[in-house]
């Protein structure tokens, strides 16, 4: 195991950081497009933990990981912003308190 | 030492770029937060030796979905700043707020306290600098049940934007085109007005 000159330890608490701010974007911002922003933040910081991991312990897999990661995100992002369209388009400057026909 | 000093600089930009996606109020400028988050994230896959994730970082986040992003923001003119003062619920934020300190600490709690374990590498990584033939290799073998899939998930990833963003044509009502009476139609209901 080649060990970095930086430890692991920084690079997950760095993710653990990413992943909370993120969490935060989702609850804290109403716009649609910013939501999903924080949620592409929190999907970094997951891959940041899977390539430090495959890094500490000579895995490749988790890069094969990171790798579906990114395609699932992209195809989120097609969908997720689709939908966002499809909404704005009917009511401009909606937020997503405004999209609740669907709650119970 | 070196490392060190990449780690720190991509850190404080990987945190800013989060922060400033939180804070901006113009979702233009949250986008561009964006960016600078995921250039730090893919130079901290450099320092990781990851580098073919470092390129398809920058191709594929940067260059495709913010642009993706950008395009929505132009296209709906949604680019009015959020009013972040009002609360839609009344201390949904500060709750919120907390949560998510609460989540942070923890991780980073976990992180700190507990030592690396792991099984050892059912593949081991060698590390002669070819590590996109290792991949590619691993997707093509062990992986390749879930490339499959993936293919699938791409497939229908665009039928449905597709379907999501397509107008369908005759079906749209004019709204001061007067309704037309059909037999049968209880007469009440009529708007007498419209002539």
């Amino acid at each position: 195991m080649i060990v970095g000159a930086v430890s692991a330890h920084l690079y997950l608490s760095l993710s653990a950081l990413l992943f909370g701010l993120g969490a935060i974007g989702v609850m804290v911002r109403r716009n649609p497009l910013v939501m999903f922003m924080s949620i592409e933040l929190m999907l970094n910081a997951v891959n940041l933990t899977f390539v430090t991991f495959a890094r500490e312990l000579d895995d490749l897999a988790g890069q094969v990981v990171v790798l579906f990661v990114l395609v699932v995100a992209a195809a989120e992002v097609v969908v997720g912003l689709g939908i966002i369209v499809s909404v704005l388009r009917q009511r401009p400057g909606a937020t997503a308190d405004d999209a609740s026909l669907l709650r119970g | 030492m070196v490392e060190s000093f990449v780690f720190a600089v991509a850190a404080v930009v990987i945190v800013a770029g989060a922060v400033g996606v939180l804070v901006n109020r113009n979702p233009v400028h949250a986008a561009l937060s964006l960016v600078a988050t995921l250039f730090g994230v893919a130079v901290l896959f450099v320092a990781l030796e990851a580098n073919f994730l470092a390129a398809v970082q920058v191709i594929v986040y940067a260059g495709a979905i913010v642009v993706l992003f950008l395009f929505v923001i132009m296209l709906l003119g949604v680019d009015q700043s959020e009013d972040l003062d009002v609360e839609p619920l009344i201390g949904q934020r500060p709750a919120a707020i907390a949560i998510g300190v609460v989540l942070i600490i923890g991780l980073t709690g976990v992180v700190l306290t507990s030592s690396l374990t792991g099984a050892p590498a059912a593949h081991e990584w060698v590390r002669d600098g070819a590590e996109v033939a290792q991949i590619g290799r691993l997707l093509f073998t062990d992986y390749v049940f879930a490339l499959e899939i993936t293919s699938l998930l791409l497939l229908v990833a665009v039928v449905g934007a597709v379907t999501l963003a397509r107008t369908i044509r005759g079906e749209t009502v004019d709204l001061d085109e007067p309704v037309p009476v059909l037999p049968g139609d209880p007469v009440d209901l009529i708007d007498e007005d419209v002539e």
